[in-house]
């Protein structure tokens, strides 16, 4: 037995669940036409496994965004802000 | 230079996504302050050529990007693309529990118990390609297009790293949480 994605098994206006599946990305991503993510939506809204899955990558989503935050050290801003300001000086006695 | 001063008043405030990627796409904290410093430098110094009102973030991340690949990478190529298994879409979602579809499910809880290390460890172990692209799509938000000008490469190619980066994500995932016991080893079979 092969899973193929969430499986309602069904079709819901168009749009089956392998279909679904395989445009969730883009569809999440915000990155499909209107008109496409209109059946998408659709989909979705009459398919409950398929909801799950959307649901669920969404989280992912946000649990990777969210845990992957670095604290910059003081130091590097301060590093930063001095080669800028001896760049700065130097353009401005070379000029 | 009034331009300058400009400079430090927009550009400054990338500073801590900015070193949050260099640090995934150098995984050590010297090289990504390094990285950092660098990119700010080549950015001051071009600025003259950015357009105001255009896409500032990107354009810093395309030089951030740009000098990772040109000077960085070098010793520290592995894993290689072709070293990635490839798995089935969703491979995370029909392993992590029960779907009963009712409210905050099983496997949404699960995702909260992933730590920081783990996710950043996860996206560190993607090879560089993958790597840069599921950073600037899903750490830092870009659009398709984003990339693409951020990356050099075309969309299509953009598009195919972050869902392959994004598998092999879920695949490392699922390995943390195998090891620390939270799943069981076999693929939910129902
Ligand atoms: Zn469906």
């Amino acid at each position: 037995m092969v899973d193929e994605g969430p499986g309602c098994g069904g079709e819901a206006f168009g749009v089956d669940c392998e279909e679904a599946v395989r445009q969730l990305y883009v569809y999440l991503d915000g990155e499909l036409t209107q008109e496409r993510r209109r059946e998408i939506a659709v989909h979705l809204d009459a398919c409950g496994p398929c909801a799950g899955a959307v649901g669920f990558e969404a989280e992912l989503r946000t649990v990777i965004s969210s845990r992957c935050k670095d604290r910059v050290p003081d130091s590097l801003i301060q590093r930063v802000a001095a080669a800028i300001a001896e760049e700065q000086a130097r353009q401005r006695s070379g000029s | 230079m009034a331009e300058q001063e400009r400079f430090a008043e927009l550009a400054m405030e990338h500073m801590p996504s900015l070193y949050t990627a260099a640090l995934r796409m150098t995984r050590n904290a010297a090289d990504a302050e390094d990285l950092v410093q660098e990119t700010y430098l080549k950015a001051y110094r071009a600025f003259g050529s950015f357009t105001e009102g255009t896409n500032l973030r990107a354009w810093l991340y395309r030089i951030l990007t740009n000098t990772y690949i040109n000077s960085y990478r070098a010793a520290k190529r592995r894993p290689e693309a072709t070293d990635v298994e490839d798995v089935e879409e969703l491979y995370l979602y029909h392993r992590l529990g029960a779907h009963d579809g009712a409210g905050m499910s099983a496997e949404e809880e699960a995702l909260r118990g992933f730590t920081d290390d783990e996710v950043k460890g996860a996206i560190e172990a993607l090879p560089e390609n993958f790597r840069i692209a599921v950073l600037l799509a899903d750490v830092e938000g870009f659009s398709y297009k984003e990339i693409a000008d951020i990356t050099g490469v075309p969309i299509g190619t953009v598009m195919s790293r972050i869902h392959r980066g994004r598998r092999a994500l879920q695949k490392t995932l699922h390995d943390f949480a195998q090891t620390r016991g939270l799943v069981s080893a076999g693929p939910a079979t129902s």
